[in-house]
Order: structure tokens, then sequence, then C-alpha cells
């Protein structure tokens, strides 16, 4: 079983589907938060929902309304089930923690390479541990 | 995270469940970001009074107390929410009542900003209503700890103010504003302020459209690192740096740059790199510039132009001259809109210096407050957009679904007086 460990920073336990972007992802003009999907043209997530997946990517991009228009998914019932991202920066930490998801960080290794799109994640932020239950 | 006995008290009640919940939320933050400590911040730029369908739902519920605990500091008890403790201002917003009725935004949120701002001008927030604070009222010195958000205000904040700021959030600043703290960390920290790329430009900038461009460059170059600007230029003004900084945090996530000779922090390059060893340079010529200019301008087929937007970041008062001495005794083509975003000051200022009246002669207007990408409204009926900001070419399409071009400012009131898109990369 693929196993990687990192630091939690939002506590909580969640498994889902993974939803796996190679590109940081861009908050205000990259996601609709009615819809839970990304809208950013050029995106290669464009016109993909995070809704209830398990989201792993590098990292938080574009505008500071990157934590508002996550949080913004919690309120509206979009949000993603968990957040797995590499790059901490404020934008990406503070939209994980009011987005209110089991959230881990800096994996030991690259787990936008590592893991697909479709596989069941298992995210256990308490622990820091991040493991792929099975593959699509 | 270390707390000093204030915090501490603060997170423990003693000035009210409002501070406190302020406090438990910058702990929560400090500690995932990996600070050591919180800083002393008296200079917090946020945002409380734009409207939003989830904020319209909390305020129903709640009042605005309701939607500053949940959006603000991430708090779902009912509290009280006490005076701002440092001095704080809202950044910009949705469209304010001078842009009722010019497209489809919703009156009802027109209305709920103006009872937010009614609000929290009581709590002593400044509506000073624009993303570049630093124009109006709002500009710190060298070194102060700021919290602020809007990219291109942060990056200009550190870059061109030297102060240190790292990009916030809604509920950081909002946190901040109440306990006059926020983590000590990132830009804050003076080592963490160094060039990590080195970029030279080879091009000649003569505009601020060129500054913009070379800026998106810059942010697809470095992502989120910091670079190090050197090449040829004229002295840079404020609408210069202020467009090259917006670019580059949009195209990437830049929140600090250095031009040595220029910008306060580097009196050379080798202090920009802290007189370490310099990374090789990233070369920006005529070949990456018609690169990045056609990746910009990849986004329309119509050249048949509904609506030109100017002031993205908000226009500085030499910048609406600029617009209004171009329109002096002409008219705007029937079937285009032009508009010019400015901070409500200068807007006030440009109507005392009589620019306001040549833009109205000859069909413009001076907006204030917002822009159409924050307030996700154009025109009705706007198909093809362009504008001189790369930021907003960058982000309006994605948003309305609509067509755009980057182009100079003369080739931006071109379109507006002809309908068409004549625009094209000059020679460099």
């Amino acid at each position: 079983m693929l196993t990687f460990s990192g630091r939690g920073i939002v506590p909580g336990v969640a498994s889902g589907p993974a939803l796996v972007s190679t590109e940081p992802i861009s908050g205000f003009g990259g996601i609709d938060p009615a819809r839970g999907v990304v809208i950013e043209p050029r995106h290669e997530l464009f016109g993909e929902c995070f809704t209830g997946t398990v989201l792993v990517f590098p990292g938080a991009k574009g505008s500071s309304g990157w934590a508002g228009f996550f949080q913004s998914t919690r309120l509206m019932g979009t949000a993603p089930l968990a957040m797995v991202f590499t790059t901490v920066t404020t934008k990406a930490v503070l939209g994980a923690i009011v987005t209110r998801v089991p959230t881990v960080v800096e994996c030991d290794r690259d787990p936008t390479c590592l893991i697909r799109t479709g596989d069941r994640v298992r995210v256990d932020a308490d622990a820091g541990v991040v493991t792929v239950l099975g593959g699509s | 995270m270390l707390l000093t006995d204030d915090e501490k008290r603060m997170r423990d009640g003693a000035e009210g469940a409002a501070v406190a919940a302020a406090m438990d939320l910058l702990v929560r933050y400090g500690e995932a970001l990996g600070a050591e400590r919180l800083c002393e911040t008296r200079n917090v730029a946020g945002t409380m009074t734009q409207p939003s369908p989830a904020k319209a739902k909390l305020v129903e519920e709640g009042g605005w107390a309701k939607a500053f605990a949940v959006i603000n500091l991430d708090c779902d008890e009912d509290i009280d929410i006490p005076p701002m403790k440092v001095p704080t201002c809202q950044l910009q917003h949705g469209f304010g009542a001078d842009a009722r009725g010019l497209t489809g935004y919703p009156d009802a949120s027109i209305e709920l900003q103006r009872d937010a701002e009614a609000y929290y001008s009581d709590k002593g927030v400044n509506i000073l209503a624009t993303c570049t604070p630093y124009q109006v009222g709002n500009l710190p010195v060298r070194g102060e700890h700021c919290a602020w958000m809007e990219s291109s205000a942060v990056v200009y904040c550190n870059s061109v103010l030297g102060a240190r700021t790292n990009c916030e959030g809604a509920a950081s600043t909002g946190a901040a504003s109440l306990t006059g703290r926020i983590p000590y960390w990132g830009n804050h920290i003076p080592q963490n302020r160094f060039g990590t790329h080195l970029i030279r430009t080879d091009v000649e900038l003569t505009t601020f459209a060129e500054w913009g461009l070379f800026g998106y460059f810059a942010g697809e170059a470095v992502g989120e690192g910091q670079p190090v600007v050197t090449g040829s230029w004229s002295q840079p003004d404020l609408a210069d740096l202020k467009h090259f900084g917006a670019a580059a945090a949009t195209s990437g996530g830049v929140e600090l740059y250095h031009i040595p000779g220029i910008t306060p922090e580097a009196r050379s390059v080798e202090e920009a790199f802290a007189n370490r060893a310099q990374p090789d340079a990233i070369g920006y010529g005529p070949r990456e510039r018609r690169q990045v200019y056609e990746r910009l301008n990849d986004q329309g087929t119509s050249t048949d132009v509904d609506f030109v937007l100017l002031g993205c970041p908000h226009a500085s008062l030499e910048q609406i001259e600029a617009v209004a001495r171009r329109l002096k005794d002409q008219k705007i083509h029937p079937d285009v809109q032009l508009w010019i975003m400015t901070p409500p000051a200068l807007r006030a200022a440009a109507a005392r210096s009589g620019y306001d009246r040549v833009i109205s002669a000859a069909g413009g207007r001076l907006l204030t407050d917002s822009c159409p990408a924050m307030s996700k409204a154009a025109p009705d009926g706007t198909r093809v957009f362009v504008s001189d900001s790369a930021k907003q070419v960058h982000y309006l399409p994605a948003i309305l679904g609509i067509e755009g071009w980057f182009g100079t400012l003369d080739e931006c009131v071109d379109a507006a007086i002809t309908g068409v898109w004549r625009g094209e990369l000059s020679p460099c």
C-alpha cells in the first residue's frame, strides 16, 4: 500500500476518491464555489468538480481570495473531503483551515506524481499520513 | 507557537469572545504555517463588506456580527464584534451605487454592501474601497509589519515600499484587526526576503503595459519565487510597478521582488541575493516577449469590441489624466462602453481636476470600489473586452466567459473610439 508521511495541519480523518492536479490551483477566478468546479480555462482540471474528493495539488496560486473562495465551498456544501498539498503558503494553509477539512502537507514524496485521479485515498491528518487504499 | 502574556490573555477571553476567537484562529493558522510566534501589526487591509451568496445568507441568519464571526474569524459562535483594535481598511469590494444599472450586478448586493459599510465603519474600518490602499491613505513605511490581502497590494507593499506582509486572507486579516497580531512567518522575517531568481530583460520597458507583460512573464518564470530584476528602463513610476507586480502575482504567486537601485531593500544585485551566489539569469528578450503576449492574447477571435476596461489595479490620478488627454474632443463608439476603475478618493480628485468631465463627455465612465472581475459583471451583452491590464485579461475571460485582448493604453482607447481591436505587439 502506498503511504505518504507528512504534516497534518487541519485535524481529522477522511477517505474518498482523489482528484489530482500537477498544477497549482487558483481560488478567485480559478474555482466556482457554487458548483465546486475548476473554471480556469487553461487549467488541467478545467471543468472538474472537486466536491467530495481528496484534492491533491502542489499548492495555491493567484489572488489572496484563495481562502475565502474555499471557505465558500464549505458554506455552500461543495467542499472537497480533504486536502493534500506540498507547498506551504499563507493562502493554501489559511484556505485549508477555513475549509475545515483534514489536511496533510509536506509529504515525504510528491503526492501529485504518485497518486492518480480516482485512487481511493485516506487522509489521516491527526497522524500526518496519507494512504492510497486502492487504484481507480 | 510561543505566545506572549498579552496574547495568552487575549486567547483566554480577557478582551471578550471575539478577540478570543481571533486569537484561536491565529494560533491554528500560525501553527499550521510552522510559525514560532506572532508579531504586532498596526496596519490591516482586508475585506468584510464584499457581498457574496454565502455572506448574504449569514447576514440573514444573524446579522453582520454573524458574517464577521464566520467569514473573518472562522468562528460559529454568536458573539459581539468589538471595534477594530488597530487601524484597518476595507480593500476593493463589489460595485457601489455609481455602477447601478450598468450591468446585471444585483441591486440587492449594492444594498447589502451599503449596509455593511455602515456596520463596519461604525466598528472603525476605513472604507478605502480599493485594491490600491497605498494610493489613498494607507502608505506603510519600510519595515512595518502589515496584514494585507489583495495580491497586487501585497507585492507592492513588500517590494516597492519595503514593508512586510504575507498574502493574507479574509479570516487572517479579520483576526489581525481585533488583536493587532499576525503570524511572524514568511515575508515578515528578514532572512526570507532575499532574491531567489534573477531575471534580466533585454527589452526596454517603456510603458506600464510593457511592465505588465514583463510581470506576467516573471510570474510564470518564478512561480512563488522572489525575482531580482535587471535590465534597461527609464525610471519606473507607480503605475509601472503597480502593473508589474499585479501581473507577476497573477501568473505566479510573486509577493516580493527586487529591482536593484530602485526598490528599497536592494541597492545592488549582490545585496538582493544577500551577497550569496547568484542564480543564472532568466532572459526576457523579444522572443519571450512575443510568446507571453501571444499567450495572453489567445483568448479571443473576434475583433468587434464591446467593452474597454482600464484601471486594474485601480488607476492612479496620472493614469486618469492620460485617458482624459486621449479622449478630449473624442466620442466613444456607440456600441462600446469604456470604464476606468479608480479608488473613490481619486475619483473625487479627478472630478476636481476636470478629468471626469472630459471622460464623461466622450462617453466613458470613471467608476470606483470594484472591477468587473471582483463583481463578476460587465456591461450587458459584452462578448469581447480589451484592457491594458494583464491581470484583468487573465481573469475576466475565465470569470465571465467572454473574449479578451491585452494591449497598450493607446490601443485600448483606439478600440473604444473605433469599436475595433487593432492591437499588435510593437517592435522593441
